[in-house]
């Protein structure tokens, strides 16, 4: 998801290099790489690169939207789950998600930016959000495969940025990490109890949701390496700390053992072990289809955003009105 | 990381875009949210379990403190984090100056007598 952001914009021009630099400037540099090399970690107010500070606001206000408009596909099946049980654990996994965009959103404002301008940006389109939301949920069985895949992709993607070099950042993921677990694992086993317990339907639908999620989680990583340019800077600065491809494997790896103990099968024909590599090879992505999507063209981008604008132009009143009474209750209590 | 350095963060919140070394009290200049629509920052302090100090945990907006005491425990305290809330608006702390943290905190470096392991003691009182 996080890496996503990196690849999604284009490059940045020049990484901050203008042709001339005070002295000081020099200095606050040196110190900032040094500190970096030594694993050290930045905190809001010290000195740093005009252009890591910009990579930063960019990648965590994306990593919030994520977490924000991640919430709808599932919203979308609270009222629709099977049993008050699954309900339960549903409301419980959409209100973390929102948790988790809150713990981003507050990590981004540390670097200079108001909460106004990160949602302005994302209701005018011009910030992204991860790929992976903008694919429908069908069908009950799409909820615990987003837990499973989805949330599986999300927790490789997310464990290391818990190292990152921007601490505000670090201690965000660092939450959302702990939390996160419950999402795989309550995914898991709601598939798990349908193709264990379940009609032939029942299974057949979980099959279903697979076979559509699959790819579209391999995307989530981001574009091979060869092709994400922002990655070597990422990696310098300390913020990216795993490369795209490399995650993508661990994931494949780790999810196709999983598959087998759920008894589905991952839709690709040539996933196979290659002793060799000590890897499970997987076929060839789509990338076509992954920057169809990031550009706006993906099964439900517009539906996505939509229902975000309007929430957030429906809630205003609320917003107000709450403004309002604090103000009057100020007023009331100076008057006192 | 520092409990007090933690805490810190409140008072960055609404560092300019572009905070070269500025002194502690740079938020009232730069504080967006009188006159804008914004609630206001808050930052929040969790007491994990009685006979432990509440510690920085994260920031929220909110209209006002009762709002941000209950909006604390929907962010914050999901998973029984906590026995014990403060809110704090963000404007309302002041920290001090990184820019200023050698002059600041390096003379305490030299002053090892402040700690019991300077004093090499005879071994049979050394518990002491």
């Amino acid at each position: 998801m996080y890496t996503q952001a990196m690849d999604t914009q284009g490059r940045d021009e020049g990484a901050g290099d203008k042709p001339v630099r005070s002295v000081e400037e020099m200095q606050l540099q040196q110190r900032f790489d040094a500190r970096i090399d030594d694993g050290g970690f930045i905190e809001a107010k010290d000195w740093m690169p005009d252009n890591y500070r910009k990579t930063l606001v960019r990648q965590i206000s994306q990593h919030a939207h994520s977490e924000i408009v991640g919430m709808l596909p599932e919203g979308n099946w609270i009222t629709r789950a099977p049993t008050l049980k699954r309900k339960a654990i549903l409301l419980a996994k959409v209100q973390d998600e929102g948790g988790h965009g809150l713990y981003l959103y507050a990590a981004a404002e540390t670097l200079g930016v108001s909460r106004d301008q990160l949602l302005d940006a994302l209701h005018s389109g011009k910030a992204k959000y991860s790929s992976i939301f903008n694919y429908p949920t069908l069908t009950w069985a799409d909820v615990g495969t987003i837990g499973w895949l989805v949330d599986g992709a999300a927790i490789m993607n997310q464990v290391p940025i818990c190292r990152c070099s921007y601490a505000p950042y670090a201690r965000a993921m660092i939450r959302v990490c702990r939390e996160e677990s419950f999402h795989q694992r309550q995914g898991f086993d709601s598939l798990l109890v349908m193709m264990r317990d379940g009609t032939p339907e029942q299974r057949a639908m979980v099959q279903d949701a697979v076979n559509r999620w699959w790819w579209p989680c391999l995307m989530m990583f981001g574009p091979p390496d060869d092709q994400s340019p922002n990655s070597a800077q990422g990696m310098r600065w300390g913020i990216k700390r795993v490369s795209n491809d490399t995650l993508r494997q661990k994931f494949v790896d780790a999810t196709v053992e999983q598959a087998k103990v759920l008894g589905v099968t991952l839709p690709d024909p040539d996933l196979k072990w290659n002793a060799e590599r000590g890897h499970w090879d997987f076929g060839a992505i789509d990338w076509a289809e992954f920057w169809r999507v990031v550009g706006g063209e993906g099964p439900v981008n517009r539906e996505r955003l939509a229902e975000r604008v309007q929430a957030w132009d429906d809630g205003a009143w609320v917003r107000e009105a709450a403004m309002a009474h604090a103000r009057k209750q100020r007023v009331n209590k100076e008057a006192a | 990381m520092s409990h007090e350095q933690e805490s810190k963060e409140g008072a960055e919140r609404r560092a300019a875009p572009k905070p070269a070394p500025v002194p502690s009290g740079d938020r009232a200049a730069t504080s967006s949210t009188e006159g804008s629509t914004e609630w206001p920052l808050w930052e929040v302090f969790v007491r994990s379990r009685a006979g432990l100090d509440h510690k920085h945990c994260g920031s929220l907006h909110a209209a006002d403190a009762k709002m941000a005491i209950h909006m604390a425990r929907e962010v914050y305290t999901r998973r029984q984090e906590g026995v014990s809330l403060w809110v704090v608006r963000s404007d309302q702390i002041v920290a001090s100056d990184p820019g200023d943290k050698d002059m600041y905190f390096d003379p305490m470096e030299d002053k090892v007598y402040r700690h019991p392991t300077f004093y090499e003691l005879p071994d049979s009182v050394n518990h002491m």
